[in-house]
């Protein structure tokens, strides 16, 4: 997508206190390393020329799962217009390890950032058909129900997303 | 229909269920769902299509409604092609049933079966964690709001959210209470931590996750769950079990279908733009479970990764799934055409935080069995019975201002007038009937509520009391008579009576000359002023208040008018029927709206205007003559009624002179110089505002040299026959009270309805005058 789109997307993380970093494939790993807090967990990216560092476990057991500080997953597509990131529910198991560590840090890349919920639909359209999965999550997980607002509940505190600009 | 099981409460006793939850959760709740109310607002101003959006989501509503048994076998074939099960369960007792059999499938050998629960007001609907307690299941609820209601042995106060009717200090005490920390908890922070620990280990631990749904869509079997919390996602994707358990009339056609949902329920229920997470699962999905008695096993077993090759014909997943439909009522009340529409709701709770009396007392006041707020008379009534919706029905004004909130634009007023009309006419003959039979032309069966019977009739009440003042004025202030009104007809003793006026507005216009002499009056300001000749004449419509009470603003009324160059008539005509509507009489307010119809019919003819003073009364004419006249004869009234602000701003905008109307002080010459102008308080009326009518008296208001403030209070309290009533009057003094704290400080205050003006002179203590009072020329 244009760069206005990742700029429209940079502005909503950054209302819901979302870090946003571009950067080249090449630099990808590298930098997902540097975002990560250890223990990291994480599922294959599929992006051409990226792979995940050295530093975050991609097979790992149940018990790792558990005790990682951060999970790193890809994001399928991202949406522009609410900041919201698209996470498939793969069988490598995005779903869980984006969820359970207290840390998400979501690799997307600048192409599948698309405008606005109708695009995205687009793309729903196409995954619920071979009958996968889908969250959209859009910031970090909340609650007021203790009284006051309080992030990371259930699901991670701390979200950082990285934009893959050549891809 | 469930039997009535215990005998209604009486009015003295109503009276003090709700006097104690104003005192014990109406803060708490105020503070919560006046924020989501403003949010909601805000968040609908800043989406360009909202209406737009509203629109398409309430016909997809319709057209799945409509399509339901289609649909329910196209969700069936899509879920068992993908290796789940649907059950249509007919009632509580069936899905209880069935959800506990598949539960009790699961347990280890030896152990009790353990569920993990993320929030489903269906859930509650059905009782299911009592009916899984009582099989030996351990349950566990993960939102922390019905968490905390789980600890805290309460129900929902709320259908977002549950537990806002407790303050964080109640929470601590509760948790410190129970849990015996060792540093006691004192911060929503340290709560939180605690319960996402404690928590997390019973989702772990779990055998089966059981959810609701916010939508299914039938063409795939994908279900949506919508949260902030992130416990819906671990609930479903963790235990090798998941059943989502959803209303029948949460099914969607199609993924398309799907999208202004999930566009537009955060919007509605909290005022963000999106939830956090919403999540789309077509089960079962593809994630590997997490089997956390194994941390040394791999979360994917071999072969399994995202890259395989094989990944669509992947080992057989060891994921469970099971979709149960809910009915209990719902297919009846598809049958029904007027309870049918509640099938479209989406449960966001847009119409409680909307709603002042809502804002008030909470949802344990407002609020059946299960569900409460506006919709919640609906929802009763089609899955609990009558008597349920019964229960706080009457706390429902009529106000409308949920109208607006309502992501599916139903009408919720509506329904809590049929509701009302159905209860009435189940009730049992009262002893006192004789009383008002006299005072009663109405078209309603014995039996009906006395209060009620009085209050529906109360343009005859008001003309007899007019005919004998000021003897009636003076013996209704007696103790005796206040006494006898209040055991009779429930009118509470602390509330100030109207005053009727012994000259009526119809009979002072004749007394003037009548149209004749109007006539005359304009032609005669249109020569003086040469003003712009604006062809139009006026119909002023004589609504009950107007006419036998507060003379004085139809009075101003006729002047303003005339003084524009407009003359008017005010003749002798029926009721609107708004009266007969509040108390739910639906066959005596069909009746006046077809003679109101009749008696205007001629005037509608001859192109003359119809203008009305009281909101309520063109309110009945703009929206609830919809489903009283036919088509035409409704388009007709209302595309040529308006509200008296309205038209003097229409006349004004069209080249009527604005000078000749009273100014505020600071624009002196009458021009409104760069000040803002003479302050002004002004308390819209909800029905008006609804109309999308506040705007032009507040623009009128600001033509004429003043700077009005807006009152943010959604309604008086007063709500015609409310605030009389003595089961309500501490309610509606409560919310009388708020109104009243925003505007301690104007100089000067007006109110467009009666209702409104009563209510603010009574906390205020001083004169509130209808805005057409203010601006009417000096005699
Ligand atoms: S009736 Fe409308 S506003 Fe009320 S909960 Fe249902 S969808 Fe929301």
């Amino acid at each position: 997508m244009t760069t206005d789109t990742v700029g429209r997307f940079e502005r909503e993380l950054e209302d819901l206190e979302v870090g946003l970093e571009r950067v080249p494939a090449a630099d990808a790993s590298e930098r997902i390393a540097s975002a990560i807090e250890a223990p990291a967990v994480g599922t294959p990216l599929p992006f051409e020329g990226v792979s995940q560092p050295d530093s975050v476990m991609t097979e790992p057991t149940n018990g790792d799962v558990a005790s990682a500080r951060t999970g790193v997953t890809p994001a399928t597509f991202a949406i522009a217009e609410y900041g919201s990131l698209a996470i498939e529910s793969r069988p490598a198991g995005d779903e869980p390890i984006s969820v359970y560590p207290d840390r998400h840090v979501a690799v997307v890349a600048a192409s599948d950032v698309l405008p606005d919920i109708e695009a995205g639909f687009d793309r729903l359209e196409a995954q619920f058909a071979e009958r996968n999965s889908v969250v959209f999550a859009t910031g970090r997980s909340a609650t007021a129900d203790m009284g006051d607002l309080v992030h990371g509940v259930h699901g991670p505190g701390e979200v950082r997303v990285i934009v893959l600009e050549d891809r | 229909m469930a039997e009535r099981t215990k005998p209604p409460e009486t009015r003295t006793e109503t009276a003090a269920r709700l006097r104690h939850l104003l005192e014990t959760e109406g803060e708490a709740v105020h503070a919560h769902v006046s924020v989501s109310n403003l949010r909601r607002e805000q968040a609908y101003e800043a989406t360009d299509d909202i209406e737009a959006l509203r629109s398409e989501a309430r016909s997809i509503k319709e057209d799945a409604i409509d399509r339901l048994p289609e649909l329910i076998e196209t969700v069936r074939g899509a879920v068992e092609e993908n290796g789940g099960t649907v059950y249509v369960a007919d009632d509580a007792a069936d899905a209880n049933r069935y959800i506990s059999e598949v539960v009790d499938g699961k347990a280890l050998p030896d152990a009790d079966p353990s569920v993990v629960k993320s929030k489903s007001m269906t859930t509650e609907e059905i009782d299911l964690n009592d009916a899984l307690e009582d099989e030996g299941v351990d349950v566990y609820e993960t939102d922390l709001g019905e968490w905390v209601l789980q600890v805290a042995d309460d129900t929902p106060s709320h259908i977002v959210g549950p537990a806002m009717h407790l303050t964080r200090e109640e929470i601590a005490d509760l948790f410190n209470e129970r849990f015996e920390p060792d540093e006691p908890f004192e911060t929503a922070e340290e709560l939180t931590r605690f319960a996402r620990d404690h928590l997390g280990e019973r989702i772990r631990e779990a055998d089966v996750g059981i959810t609701g749904a916010n939508f299914v869509v039938a063409e795939s079997g994908t279900m949506t769950l919508i949260t902030n919390e992130g416990n819906a996602r671990k609930c479903a994707v963790t235990p090798d079990t998941h059943v989502a358990v959803a209303g029948v009339e949460k099914l969607i056609p199609s993924t398309r279908d799907l999208e202004p949902f999930v566009d537009i329920i955060a919007k509605s229920a909290t005022g963000q733009p999106i939830s956090q997470y919403v999540t789309m699962l077509t089960p079962p999905t593809d994630s590997p479970t997490l089997n956390f008695d194994e941390p040394d096993a791999p979360l994917v077993s071999a072969g399994a990764d995202g890259e395989s090759a094989d990944s669509s014909d992947a080992p057989e997943s060891d994921r469970e799934f099971h979709l149960v439909l809910l009915d209990n009522g719902r297919l009846d009340m598809r049958e029904d055409e007027q309870l049918r529409e509640t099938l479209y709701c989406i449960r966001c709770g847009a119409c409680s935080n909307s709603c002042a009396n809502f804002q008030a007392v909470g949802g344990h006041g407002f609020g059946g069995e299960t569900y409460s707020g506006g919709i919640a008379t609906g929802w009763e009534a089609g899955v609990h019975g009558q008597d349920s919706a019964a229960e706080f029905n009457d706390l429902c004004t009529g106000c409308t201002r949920c109208v607006d909130a309502c992501p599916v634009k139903i009408d919720i007023p509506w329904i809590n007038t049929v509701v009302r009309d159905r209860v009435n006419r189940d009730a049992e003959p009262e002893a006192y009937d004789f009383l008002v039979d006299g005072l009663t032309p109405d078209a309603e069966g014995g039996g009906l509520d006395l209060g009620k019977r009085f209050f529906g009739n109360v343009g005859t009440a008001a003309k007899l009391g007019s005919a004998t003042a000021p003897v009636s004025n003076w013996l209704a202030e007696t103790s005796p008579v206040r006494a006898l009104l209040e055991r009779t007809l429930g009118i509470d003793r602390r509330r100030d009576l109207p005053t009727f006026q012994r000259e009526s507005l119809v009979d002072w216009f004749e007394m003037r000359g009548g149209a004749e002499a109007s006539r005359q009056r304009a032609e005669r300001a249109t020569a003086r002023t040469s003003g712009a000749d604006i062809d139009r004449e006026v119909v002023l419509y004589p609504d009950v208040y107007t006419n036998y009470v507060d003379t004085d603003r139809g009075k101003a009324a006729v002047r303003t008018l005339e003084t524009l160059g407009i003359p008017v008539s005010v003749p002798d005509l029926p009721e609107s029927g708004r009266a007969p509507l509040s108390q739910g009489m639906v066959a005596t307010a069909d009746r006046q709206a077809s003679r109101l119809y009749g008696a205007v019919a001629e005037d509608l003819d001859a192109g003359r205007d119809i203008v009305v003073v009281e909101p309520s009364d063109l309110a009945a004419f703009q929206r609830e003559y919809e489903r009283l006249l036919p088509e035409r004869s409704f388009e007709r009234l209302r595309d040529n009624s308006y509200e008296i602000c309205e038209y003097i701003y229409g006349l004004v905008e069209n080249g009527a002179d604005a000078e000749l109307l009273s100014t505020g002080s600071d624009a002196g010459d009458g021009h409104a110089d760069d000040d803002r102008g003479e302050p002004i308080a002004y308390h819209s009326h909800c029905q008006q505002r609804t109309l999308g009518l506040e705007a032009p008296t507040t623009a009128l208001l600001e033509r004429c040299g003043y700077a009005p403030q807006t009152s943010t209070v959604e309604c008086c309290g007063m709500a015609g026959s409310f605030g009389y009533k003595q089961e309500y009057y501490e309610v509606s003094m409560n919310v009388g009270d708020r109104l009243a704290r925003e505007f301690e400080r104007a100089e000067t205050v007006v109110a467009s309805g009666t209702s409104c003006g009563d209510q603010l002179e009574t906390v205020l203590e001083r004169s509130v005058p209808h805005p057409i009072e203010i601006l009417a020329p000096d005699r």
